[in-house]
């Protein structure tokens, strides 16, 4: 039995998920650097387009493959991974093609604060809303420091799942200075859709209506997930959210939301986006300075 | 050829065999429960394997027909009648415009399937006519049956009466039921007495078992301490969010057990300790509340060996209908 238990290789662990899946756990803890090996080795995959190989999930620190072992034998998917893995630790440079947008952001709106109100008692602070709570828990001094905090750097997406079209995302800038928060104490059983949550050390934004645990902090008016591909951004696909996205939040007010929701609503919306390449070590050598780079690129006309 | 839905059971929604490839955007694999007695259902009458059946957890439906054609009943053990009198599963029966499907009560197993000459021609979304309904598309309108749905059927390939699942190609349904396991994963989050508990116990399936997973009730296993890496959450059983294989058991707080099914939620912070081998799944499908489960570990190898009978046993059922191999 001991070959069906984890095997250590270096710092990645390679273990089977019955006999369809394989997880690679490159690391136990989150950070930049591992996200972006998950999103190498997947993107190398991808490309060699390798027959039998069913599914490439990229997730925060590690990486879900779905296969066909009648297909492909699980020992040669391993080796076919374990390569890939070496080829993106031998790069000599760390960079990604990758595109990043906007996504405005009514925080302090009505629905997520009604929803709040109604689950108060799995919350861990019965006074205020999460906002209040978030500002308290990351010691800001006001619920405006914690939005200006919030929507002021941005946040890659570091893995899309759960359910449909739903991003993770990871906020780009030194570990001390990245926003923590609890999950409820029990999860709620509603969460408006397009509601902006964070738990742990990611954000989200919930794609459907439902179940959740995350902080509730505002809504955005722009569809994530458009099944009907209403949209032109969802020309292609129903899902607008990749892994490896950088994304901008942006606070706006009740009429700028409700004018944004008029324009989805007529189908005209367009998100703002640019094409940019994400360079790791560039970044991890200068934070601040390539996050004002990368807001250049989004904002140049 | 519609369908109409007058009643719709519990849950009844359409599936085929699924929707491989989006899961790195969260969409879930989804497909019939029981692939199985999908297949059996579709070979019955003259399907290729892949067209879509009704699956109903625990209740049938009422169907009426609007024309005539030929119909199979696979899957857990239900009384079947047509206009009243009783009709066969697992052997294919012709029914008559304006005729009546209806089901008595569950007496083993957990789902049926009803297959149609034809299938259930409902719109291929992403490759599949899967509902997904927490996504809201596949199937019928994105969602499962209701009462007064007409379902179209397509134009069938054949399909005859009187095709036969031959007994020893039909499943036994058990409340006692043993899965076979590949342990591995976050396995190693476990101590090793949380480990022999998880193999050891006798686990007895919740009400919370739908299509995303099966929740089972038990001992509470024991992890080992730690201080938790970044970002993976406060709780032993958490771990940074990662992808969820479906057949994976994951133990929020060392509780229940939780077995994702094909509807499976793509990922998430709870540590996965085994997986259900993919022969196994099917028997998942067919376990209600209340079922007696134990974990049984077996090697990667073994599983490989299960997956390989389980292709003979449908390349056996296949030759018994005739179909083409």
């Amino acid at each position: 039995m001991t070959q069906n238990i984890a095997r250590r290789t270096g710092q990645s662990r390679y273990s089977w998920g019955g006999d369809e899946h394989l997880v690679v756990q490159f690391a136990e803890a989150m950070s930049l650097e591992v996200n972006f090996t998950a999103m190498a080795v997947s993107k190398i995959l991808s490309e060699d387009r390798i027959p039998g190989i069913v599914d490439i999930c990229p997730a925060n620190a590690s990486l879900l493959i779905r296969f066909d072992p009648d297909v492909v034998p699980p020992a040669e998917l391993e080796a076919t991974v374990r390569a890939a893995e070496e080829k993106v630790a031998g790069s000599p440079s760390r960079s990604v093609e990758t595109r990043i947008f906007e996504v405005p952001v009514w925080y302090d709106d009505p629905f997520t604060n009604e929803t709040g109100a109604r689950f108060r008692d799995r919350h861990q602070r019965p006074e205020g809303n999460d906002l209040e709570f978030a500002a308290v828990e990351n010691d800001l001094d006001s619920v405006q420091a914690f939005i200006d905090a919030h929507s002021g750097s941005p946040w890659i997406t570091s893995m899309v799942g759960f359910v449909a079209g739903l991003p993770f995302l990871f906020q780009m800038v030194p570990q001390e200075r990245q926003l923590e928060l609890p999950k409820y104490l029990r999860p709620r059983t509603d969460t408006p859709a397009l509601t902006v949550g964070h738990g742990g050390c990611f954000a989200c934004i919930y794609s459907v209506r439902g179940a959740g645990g995350y902080q509730m902090f505002g809504v955005t008016p722009v569809p994530i997930f458009d099944p009907e591909q209403r949209l032109a951004d969802f020309s292609e696909f129903m899902i607008f959210f990749r892994p490896g996205d950088i994304v901008k939040f942006r606070a706006v007010d009740q009429a700028e939301y409700e004018a944004i929701r008029a324009e989805v609503e007529a189908g005209t919306y367009r998100y703002r986006q640019r094409p940019v390449t994400f360079d790791l070590d560039r970044f991890l050598a200068d934070p601040d300075g390539y996050n004002t780079e990368l807001l250049e690129a989004l904002y140049a006309s | 050829m519609p369908v109409e839905i007058l009643e719709p059971g519990l849950a009844s929604s359409i599936q085929d065999r699924g929707r491989p490839g989006y899961y790195n955007v969260g969409i879930p694999p989804s497909g019939a429960a029981d692939l199985r007695a999908a297949a059996a259902a579709n070979l019955l009458v003259g399907n290729p394997l892949d067209a879509a059946v009704i699956e109903s957890p625990y209740m049938g439906p009422v169907l009426r027909f609007d024309e005539p054609t030929v119909v199979a009943v696979t899957g857990a053990d239900m009384p079947v009648m047509l206009n009243g009198e009783p009709a066969p599963q697992w052997e294919s029966f012709a029914v008559a415009a304006g005729d009546q499907l209806t089901f008595g009560f569950l007496r083993a197993g957990a789902r049926i399937y009803i297959a149609v000459a034809g299938g259930f021609d409902v719109p291929v979304v992403l490759g599949s006519r899967s509902t997904y309904a927490l996504g809201g598309f596949g199937g019928f309108q994105g969602r499962n049956l209701k009462k007064g749905d007409v379902v179209p059927v397509g134009r069938p390939s054949g399909g005859v009466p009187g095709q036969v699942v031959p007994e020893t190609l039909r499943p036994v349904y058990s409340r006692d039921v043993e899965l076979r396991v590949v342990l591995g994963l976050y396995d190693y989050r476990l101590t090793d007495a949380g480990r022999s508990c998880l193999l050891e116990s006798e686990w007895t399936l919740t009400p919370v078992a739908d299509r995303t997973g099966f929740r089972y009730s038990g001992p509470v296993l024991e992890w080992e301490e730690r201080v938790q890496p970044f970002g993976a959450g406060s709780d032993p059983s958490n771990i940074v969010d990662a992808g969820y294989p479906v057949g994976s058991i994951q133990v929020p707080g060392g509780v229940e057990p939780i077995i994702l099914h094909r509807d499976a939620v793509s990922g998430g912070g709870y540590a996965m300790v085994a997986s259900v081998i993919s022969a196994d799944l099917n028997l998942v499908a067919q376990c209600s509340p209340g079922t007696r489960t134990r974990f049984v570990a077996v090697t990667l190898d073994e599983a490989l060996r299960a997956r390989a009978d389980s292709a003979d046993r449908e390349l056996k059922l296949r030759q018994a209908l005739g179909a083409a191999t």
